[in-house]
């Protein structure tokens, strides 16, 4: 019994068990793979099917187009408005850009303050809590009376909107950390400075990105609030107008150059992010499936 | 690195220490009045049940968490901040997960501002030394618990610390693996001398590894005995067969059912 297990806990033997290992790695890796290409393919698939049913249902009970235009007109409206369209797009990608380049550099400072200093964190926390019982939808006439019809109030909705996502999940992916992490660089006599940006900055970012990409979704939300109250041009604005002329197709247009704009704007932070993180923090998510 | 010389001075003096956790139902007292010493060189390990503290006297003496009473002396120097001249491995890895096994290991030689390239070439020699070759690019999530936890090793390794301190490494293991990285573990602090302090649940694992154990009773933990292992080394697996260790053991085993960490129905 005894020789037999030193025999097979043999020099060799941590090797083989080691490439077995790698192989069940690669099988992940593949695995991983199809998950990607599956998941491509089955939203756009079901979309696509979504398409057809609403075409075939606006012809065959025949709903007329200033309730529910069929997508072919939708595409048609498109086509014949779309020097409109992107004029008025542009205006609403600037105040998203804006106001969600806003949300992060007050955000992120904002939640290092949280997470830094204590006295800091007990006077605001509260503060940004109730900040976010305020409807601000709300607050845009007041916006509109401060500000006018410029491009700032609209900005400043969007901001509104998108930072607290930024500031919770940046403060909470900070205080994220195990123990253990801060005792060993503490072993290791590294400095609080060190620590934070080896360390606990890193760990945090997954959680910040996290955030990120719940903020440009609600700048867009803000940016088209904004537009709705006191816009003179951007989608919101068209959307308003296109209502006015029954022109339903057109509002379905409008919608679908913000739904655009969203997803666009999101895919773009994932790819920020993957270019940022190592590529732990991105396939975490689909190795996990695979306990090791 | 420590001269042959000094093999035999004390390094380590715990004593009387005690730790007193402030919790919701009041006070939990973890450890009480532990007192004991390590020579330089000395590989001691704690066994006791869960919870009996031992744990907490591991951080203790890394200065990473403050004794309720009591001191820790390293030579004549009373710990009261974290130490940094020692290497520590914890019940679970503790591996950035954005760095790979190299970068792992080399964070605690860019903290010490150690030489890079000597320090790779010693985190390569290491990496080979517990049979992770050519895994050096690899990330976390690409290895396996006991993968990951030998690289923390090597991490915990490279700055030739004075003292190396282990909290349950090989818990979270299964039994090859903890096999062979105890036999790896041993091959390691032999030829380096190391003075290790090693906690662990595990009797066979405490009695294989060490020159003295030293046997923790259940909470508020002190020691309830020390047993000097004489088994000559290296000690190979086949050896926990033979009367000699199973006699260790037993001693220990019995010490668990006298107070009543084990009960036999």
């Amino acid at each position: 019994m005894s020789e037999g297990l030193s025999a097979l806990v043999g020099p060799q033997s941590p090797v083989r068990i080691e490439t077995a290992e790698a192989v069940m790695a690669q099988r992940r890796r593949s695995q991983a793979r199809r998950d990607r290409v599956t998941a491509c393919v089955y939203p756009i698939g079901s979309l696509l099917l979504l398409i057809v049913l609403w075409q075939a249902a606006t012809n065959l009970l025949s709903i007329p187009d200033y309730l529910l235009p069929p997508p072919t007109a939708i595409v048609h409206s498109m086509i014949v408005n779309e020097a409109v369209l992107i004029k008025h797009s542009i205006v609403t990608i600037v105040e998203i850009l804006l106001g969600f380049a806003l949300s992060v550099v007050v955000g992120v400072p904002l939640a290092l303050g949280i997470f830094l200093w204590k006295p800091f964190a007990n006077t605001v926390y509260p503060l940004l809590i109730a900040s976010q019982a305020v409807p601000k939808v709300a607050v845009a006439p007041l916006f509109l009376v401060w500000f006018g019809f410029s491009l700032l109030p609209k900005v400043l909705i969007a901001f509104l909107i998108a930072f607290f996502p930024v500031v919770i999940n940046t403060a909470m992916g900070l205080g994220a950390i195990e123990r253990e992490k801060i005792y060993l660089a503490q072993s290791m006599g590294l400095g609080r400075t060190a620590t934070f940006f080896k360390i606990q900055l890193p760990n945090a970012l997954p959680s910040v990105f996290a955030g990120f990409k719940i903020a440009i979704t609600l700048a867009v939300v803000g940016a088209v609030v904004g537009e709705f109250v006191g816009g003179q041009s951007g989608l919101g604005y068209l959307l308003l107008i296109a209502n006015g002329n029954m022109d339903t197709a057109l509002l379905f247009a409008g919608i679908v150059a913000l739904t655009f704009l969203g997803v666009v704007f999101f895919a773009l932070i994932g790819v920020v992010e993957r270019l940022v993180l190592p590529p732990h923090a991105v396939e975490r998510v689909s190795f996990d499936r695979g306990s090791m | 690195m420590n001269s042959l010389a000094g093999d035999h001075e004390t390094y380590l003096r715990v004593e009387n220490l005690s730790k007193v956790y402030a919790t919701r139902d009041g006070e939990v007292r973890a450890l009480n009045d532990v007192s004991f010493t390590q020579r330089r060189g000395e590989f001691i390990s704690h066994v006791g049940p869960s919870g009996c503290g031992k744990s907490t006297l591991l951080m203790i003496a890394a200065g990473l968490v403050p004794p309720s009473g009591g001191a820790i002396k390293v030579g004549d120097q009373k710990v009261f901040r974290p130490r940094t001249d020692i290497g520590i491995v914890f019940q679970s890895p503790v591996l950035l997960e954005w760095r790979t096994s190299l970068g792992n290991i080399m964070l605690q030689a860019e903290a010490r501002h150690m030489d890079r390239s000597d320090a790779r070439r010693r985190a390569y020699e290491l990496l080979d030394s517990v049979g992770l070759g050519g895994f050096q690019d690899k990330y976390p999530h690409e290895l396996s618990g006991g993968m990951r936890q030998r690289v923390s090793i090597c991490r915990a390794l490279i700055h030739n610390p004075d003292h190396l301190l282990m909290d349950e490494p090989f818990g979270a293991l299964d039994a090859l693996t903890r096999d062979q990285l105890v036999i790896d573990l041993q091959a390691i602090t032999m030829q380096r001398r190391m003075t290790v302090l090693f906690i662990t649940h595990s009797i066979p694992e405490a009695v294989f590894l060490s020159d003295r154990v030293i046997v923790m009773t259940p909470r508020p933990g002190c020691i309830d005995r020390v047993i000097d292992i004489k088994l000559p080394r290296p000690r190979t697996l086949a050896m926990r067969e033979t009367p000699e260790f199973a006699e260790y053991s037993r001693q220990i085993l019995d010490l668990f059912l006298a107070r009543g960490v084990l009960r036999e129905h």
